[in-house]
């Protein structure tokens, strides 16, 4: 495992600058857009990532409720955090590609509501991890992610009342796409899933070595003699 | 041991009857939405027509704000003198007491919604221009949704540092889509417009959310 992660790490590096040379080189500039359009390789990338990885808390919390799997807990919680961060990146890029094409910064539309939404509720998921006492937070969490996910179609169809102003999506939304930009898309998606994918193992390890440091130090402290207390 | 609807008919009763000696909820949660409504009023100084563009937002934010007042007392008052612990080791099930305690602090909302609706109208000049009995379907719906989520959370929340504050980070976001429908459901009735969506929306966000507290508050109460 020690070997595999250098290595990996190395082979994401050069995926994800392959990826950017293809995004800003290698694909056709957009007609109408221009050279602004390419924040789209980065846009739609990180927001599937985070929603892949929102989708892993949820499955991690279910199985964490149902067995008290201690691993479970530590892939949720890494999921959402790096999540967290692949949301806000969506979050960041949208605007400033909405700022020269729609000539706004912001708009209440469907997506963009929904993805601030989402934003939201897993910014206090990691609010209750961080305030809650140690031991109880697992389950605590699990339960209030279970409750954060069946809130997202909720979400959706409620902002789905308001007319949409963001384009169609590139799967499945019926919008047309240059077989090349889907292409440099894809290894866009491919670089950016594998960089989450380091970012979750090293936090993941991190959290790991935390874990088994703190209970040394518990048993450590019940180990002592009672008498040398500081 | 007594049926699971008698435990949570014996809290609910105990609640009530607290809260009819104390008021202490019911008197924050009245004079803080007293507070929302004069500020409100001031900050948008709206005429008749334009508050009822805007009323179904204010009434429900001055609803939401005051509701988290009654929901941070709900399971304060259990942890003086460990009853909470005592009812943990005791076989009574987990769900009839969080019944007790979603359907005390629905009544507690629904009394203050009654209370300061008439409020709401003489202030802001409201007249609904769609079926106002529709309102009341609206307002009982949204707030059983403030109120199941609000429970729930309020007894996640326990065991967190700075609990009172935990609440509204955790109800808000889960809240939204409810909030919303609220919203838009009574600014559409105000103004003559249809709101089956939105109360077909919360009907469906109530079963649901009611569903999973239920299942989970057992794990919640417990954990340790």
């Amino acid at each position: 495992m020690n070997k595999a992660f250098p290595i990996f790490g190395v082979l994401t590096a050069i995926l994800l600058s392959y990826a950017l040379y293809m995004a800003l080189v290698g694909a056709p500039t957009e007609q109408t857009m221009g050279d602004v359009q390419r924040i789209f390789y980065y846009h739609v990338p990180s927001a599937w990532t985070a929603f892949i990885l929102f989708t892993i808390n949820f499955v991690a919390s279910i199985v964490y409720l149902a067995r008290r799997n201690p691993k479970a807990d530590m892939v949720a919680l890494v999921s959402a955090e790096v999540g967290v961060v692949f949301c806000t990146i969506v979050l960041v890029t949208g605007p400033i590609w909405a700022r020269p094409v729609w000539g706004i910064w912001w708009t209440w539309d469907m997506r963009l509501t929904s993805t601030l939404v989402l934003w939201l509720i897993y910014l206090s998921y990691l609010m209750l991890r961080r305030y809650s006492a140690s031991g109880q937070t697992p389950l605590l969490a699990a339960a209030l992610a279970v409750l954060g996910a069946l809130c997202v179609p909720f979400v959706y169809f409620s902002i789905w009342f308001f007319r949409t102003q963001h384009p169609q999506p590139v799967m499945g939304g019926g919008g047309s796409i240059d077989p090349r930009m889907l292409h440099v898309l894809l290894i866009n998606w491919l670089a950016f899933s594998c960089f989450a994918f380091l970012v979750c193992w090293s936090r993941y390890r991190l959290e790991k070595i935390q874990r088994d440091v703190e209970e040394a130090q518990a048993m450590e402290s019940l180990m002592e003699d009672p008498g040398s207390r500081r | 041991m007594p049926a699971p609807t008698g435990i949570t008919r014996a809290t609910l009763l105990k609640d009530l009857r607290l809260e009819w000696r104390s008021k202490d909820a019911i008197n924050s949660m009245l004079f803080f939405s007293l507070l929302v409504v004069v500020v409100f009023s001031f900050s948008f100084d709206p005429n008749a027509e334009e508050s009822r563009h805007i009323a179904g937002g204010l009434i429900w934010v001055a609803f939401l704000f005051a509701a988290v007042v009654a929901l941070n007392q709900t399971w304060a008052r259990e942890i003086r003198n460990q009853v909470l612990d005592a009812y943990r080791v005791s076989p009574a099930p987990a769900n009839s007491l969080f019944v007790a305690k979603a359907l005390g602090n629905f009544i507690f909302v629904t009394v203050l919604e009654a209370l300061m609706t008439p409020l709401f109208i003489a202030f802001y000049q409201l007249r609904a221009l769609g079926p106002a009995w529709q309102l009341l379907v609206v307002a009982l719906l949204g707030t059983w949704a403030l109120v199941v989520n609000g429970t729930f959370f309020a007894a996640m929340s326990l065991r967190t540092r700075s609990r009172e504050i935990m609440l509204p980070l955790l109800l808000f976001p889960i809240s939204i889509p409810a909030i919303l429908a609220m919203v838009q459901a009574t600014t559409s009735i105000l103004n003559g417009e249809g709101a089956r969506f939105w109360i077909v929306l919360l009907v469906t966000y109530d079963l649901v959310f009611t569903t999973v507290c239920l299942l989970l508050f057992e794990t919640v109460l417990n954990a340790e």
